[in-house]
């Protein structure tokens, strides 16, 4: 713009360095092309950073004479995991041979031709409800169809105070229901820990309160956009009923509308108070034995044997409850020049030796009965604890499965959220026709 | 810029000489840069391209079989859509405010590079460093700055409890925003200007001195008006630049509390949610805004781009 016909030659000594710099960069180019002697082709498994020891284990123990078994780090979070894979295979990237899913994102992946198929008889073994639990075989599921293995499975359970159940007068050996909870909580001056951010946890919470009322967020999700939106029945209204409740409550937390998994931990063993009632995943027990005498743990051991579990609470006072259900799958990416070392890879990494090693070392509990026998002998876990969780797998309840639910899920958050604002009579049916509209391409989300 | 084919002014005898050979020049420019164009063509026009053409379907990557064609639906979709004039009016302000502060500050900034006299090179450089550091890193800096655990900006400011929340709420998030935007563009603003200042001759402001003008008036009569060319590009740039605002926002709010700008959305569209239809069609909306944005500025400073490279 400025630049005008008299404008200084460069000096020639610039040329010079700009020559040796490009050179150099060449010869450096030339020298990264030459590394890499090994022949042995090796096989990427992108892992989410939970338990990366015992995958680092597996990976070499699973590696064979005709392959190595890489692992690459994926991102922390959910939604960048989800992202950097989606990325690799929209481009057909042949380097992505094995990678850890989340269960939601096992329908997303499959219905865009991202994962390969499990050959019949390996699928067969996972749905036939012999081995493998029904909440997690049911995570590895689209459409008639097998694309992923059961790595770990996760859940959740209502974690308590023994004392504070039992000041309140609730018999907790009988299911026990969101509204008891509630309302033992707020007479004894207790609390009760939820997700309720606006995150996917919080879908995940209205989601096992729908399904505890007998109802779904979306049903027929196979039929892609055109699935039946179910959020306005007496369901979306009992989960709301629920939400609204607690909110409305002195037992719901200072931090309510900001909670995760982890703002609640502390409420357990406060310095004064009588504790918390909170629903919670698996690493909760394993959390709180390591923090005996520590900050935000329990006092003494004595403290520690106070701390009970039961089964996720039911919406409906009789129904049964739908614990909700998370973990890993293990996928094989569609465009892997290896597909059938990357299939034999992925059995061995899920073999109940790595489940039970995953479970022991890293509190990720396992998809099959066998696994949860062999974690049993082990006498790392209270034995009914166990039970507890392999029956909340076992019968619980997975978030929908379509090739949308990430939009599905932004949805209800973005109408859902905040929790205080939620009212049975006209959160379920403004969340429907908004879900509706997105799922149409008609709204942003 | 697009001002290179400037037709000779042949009302000047001396100057028609000159451009038959400049025409000649340009002949010999156009064939050397024919490669640069079809590549620059090729990485560039093809993405276009190819976003305006996804953007006519209703089309998610998670199900590439249920793509359908829509004609512009995903235009009415969009324009029709509260949250894309949220966004759109949440990029205007930013773009606003962060340009207008810019400008002050740059231009003092360049005021002081032109006119210091000790230790030039070391404040020349320690004005441009915010401007040598990626974004991304800027970003996060504020974001730990204002940070109510473990930044200084709660300590330092006296009205504002130790606990404050900057991205609590629309309003200081939006703040926290445009603080790292400006700190980390201003000396781009202030080497465009400083450019424009070496370009004010000293006569000129000799004669304005001589005459008795004030300091002031020497600023606003001499300097200000033989700078307007040079205004006018930093303040294009700058503009066109905030407009697509998005590493700040990504890092230090992701667009919580309504702080999202057109990019962002754009971003969650085609990247979070794979809907590569209606996020083309915003990319295209984002492109047309910024074309509309370059128009009406070079509307409103009157400035002929190609007399401003002719005076130069």
């Amino acid at each position: 713009m400025t630049s005008r016909s008299t404008r200084p030659r460069g000096r020639p000594g610039g040329r010079r360095i700009a020559g040796s710099v490009a050179a150099l960069a060449l010869a450096g180019s030339l020298l990264s092309a030459c590394g890499g002697g090994d022949d042995t082709p090796t096989l990427n498994w992108y892992v989410n950073p939970d338990g990366v020891d015992t995958f680092r284990t597996y990976a070499e123990e699973c590696s064979t004479d005709q392959y190595d078994i890489a692992v690459q780090l994926l991102p922390a979070s959910a939604t960048d995991q989800r992202t950097q894979l989606a990325r690799r295979l929209a481009a057909g990237d042949s380097s992505t041979d094995l990678m850890n899913l989340d269960p939601v994102f096992v329908a997303e992946f499959a219905n865009a031709g991202w994962l390969q198929k499990v050959a019949d008889d390996v699928a067969s073994d996972i749905t036939d409800g012999g081995d493998y639990l029904e909440g997690a075989a049911d995570t590895v599921t689209w459409d008639d169809g097998v694309y992923a293995l059961p790595l770990w499975a996760n859940t959740q359970v209502l974690w308590y105070r023994k004392s504070l159940a039992e000041a309140a007068g609730l018999d907790m050996s009988q299911p026990v229901t969101w509204d008891q909870v509630i309302d033992a909580a707020d007479k004894e001056g207790g609390t009760v820990g939820v997700q309720a951010n606006k995150y996917e946890a919080y879908v995940v919470w209205i989601n096992a309160l729908m399904q505890g009322a007998g109802g779904d967020i979306v049903s027929d999700t196979e039929a892609g956009r055109d699935a039946k939106v179910d959020l306005d029945s007496q369901a979306g209204k009992d989960a709301a009923a629920v939400i609204q409740k607690l909110a409305d409550s002195n037992a719901k937390q200072p931090d309510f509308t900001v909670s995760n998994e982890g703002t609640s931990l502390g409420q357990m063993f406060p310095a004064s108070g009588p504790g918390e009632f909170m629903v919670n995943w698996t690493f909760v027990y394993a959390n709180y034995k390591g923090l005996v005498g520590k900050p935000g743990g329990p006092a003494d051991e004595q403290e520690f044997e106070d701390l009970g579990w039961a089964r996720y609470p039911q919406t409906v006072a009789g129904e049964e409850s739908k614990p909700p259900i998370g973990g890993i799958d293990i996928g094989v990416g569609a465009y892997s020049e290896h597909p059938d070392w990357a299939m034999e890879a992925a059995q061995c990494i899920t073999s109940t030796e790595a489940q039970v090693d995953l479970a022991v070392n890293d509190g990720l509990m396992p998809s099959t009965n066998s696994a949860y026998e062999k974690v049993a002998a082990t006498g790392d876990f209270p034995e009914d604890l166990l039970e507890l969780y392999r029956t909340s797998v076992d019968e619980g309840g997975a978030r929908p499965k379509s090739p949308f639910y990430s939009q599905i899920s932004s949805a209800v958050q973005s109408v859902w959220h905040s929790p205080t604002s939620v009212n049975p009579d006209s959160t379920p049916q403004k969340s429907a026709e908004f879900l509706s509209q997105v799922l149409a391409g008609k709204r942003l989300l | 810029m697009t001002a290179t084919t400037v037709a000779p002014d042949v009302k000047r005898g001396k100057r028609a000489d000159v451009s038959d050979r400049s025409r000649a020049e340009n002949s010999l420019g156009i064939r050397l840069v024919a490669p640069a164009i079809f590549l620059m063509l090729l990485v560039t026009a093809f993405p276009m391209l190819r976003a305006l053409y996804l953007s006519l379907f209703n089309y998610s990557l998670t199900a590439p079989d249920e793509r359908k064609f829509i004609g512009l639906s995903n235009y009415v979709t969009a324009l029709t859509d509260s949250l894309f004039w949220r966004d759109t009016a949440n990029t205007v302000l930013i773009m606003v405010v962060t340009v207008a502060i810019e400008l002050v500050i740059g231009f003092i900034f360049a005021m002081v590079m032109h006119r210091v006299i000790f230790a030039r090179g070391v404040i020349r450089t320690s004005i441009l460093i915010p401007y040598g550091i990626i974004t991304v890193v800027s970003g996060f800096a504020w974001q730990f700055a204002f940070s109510n655990s473990n930044g200084f900006v709660n300590g330092w400011l006296p009205f504002i409890g130790d606990d404050f929340n900057w991205f609590g709420q629309y309003s200081s998030g939006i703040i926290a925003i445009m603080v790292s935007e400006i700190w980390k563009t201003t000396p781009f603003m202030s080497l465009l200007l400083l450019a424009g200042l070496a370009q004010v001759s000293e006569d000129m402001l000799e004669a304005a001195k001589v005459d008795g003008a004030t300091w002031w008036q020497r600023l606003w009569k001499v300097i200000l008006p033989n700078m307007r060319s040079a205004i006018m590009v930093a303040v294009l740039f700058r503009a066109l630049d905030a407009y697509r605002i998005f590493d700040n926002i990504f890092v230090m709010t992701a667009g919580a509390q309504g702080t999202e700008s057109v990019s962002f959305l754009t971003y969650r569209q085609v990247i979070e949610q794979f809907q590569l239809g209606i996020g083309s069609a915003l990319s295209v909306l984002l492109f047309l805004s910024v074309l509309l944005i370059a128009f009406l500025i070079v509307k409103i400073f009157r400035v002929d781009l190609a007399a401003a490279r002719q005076e130069g």
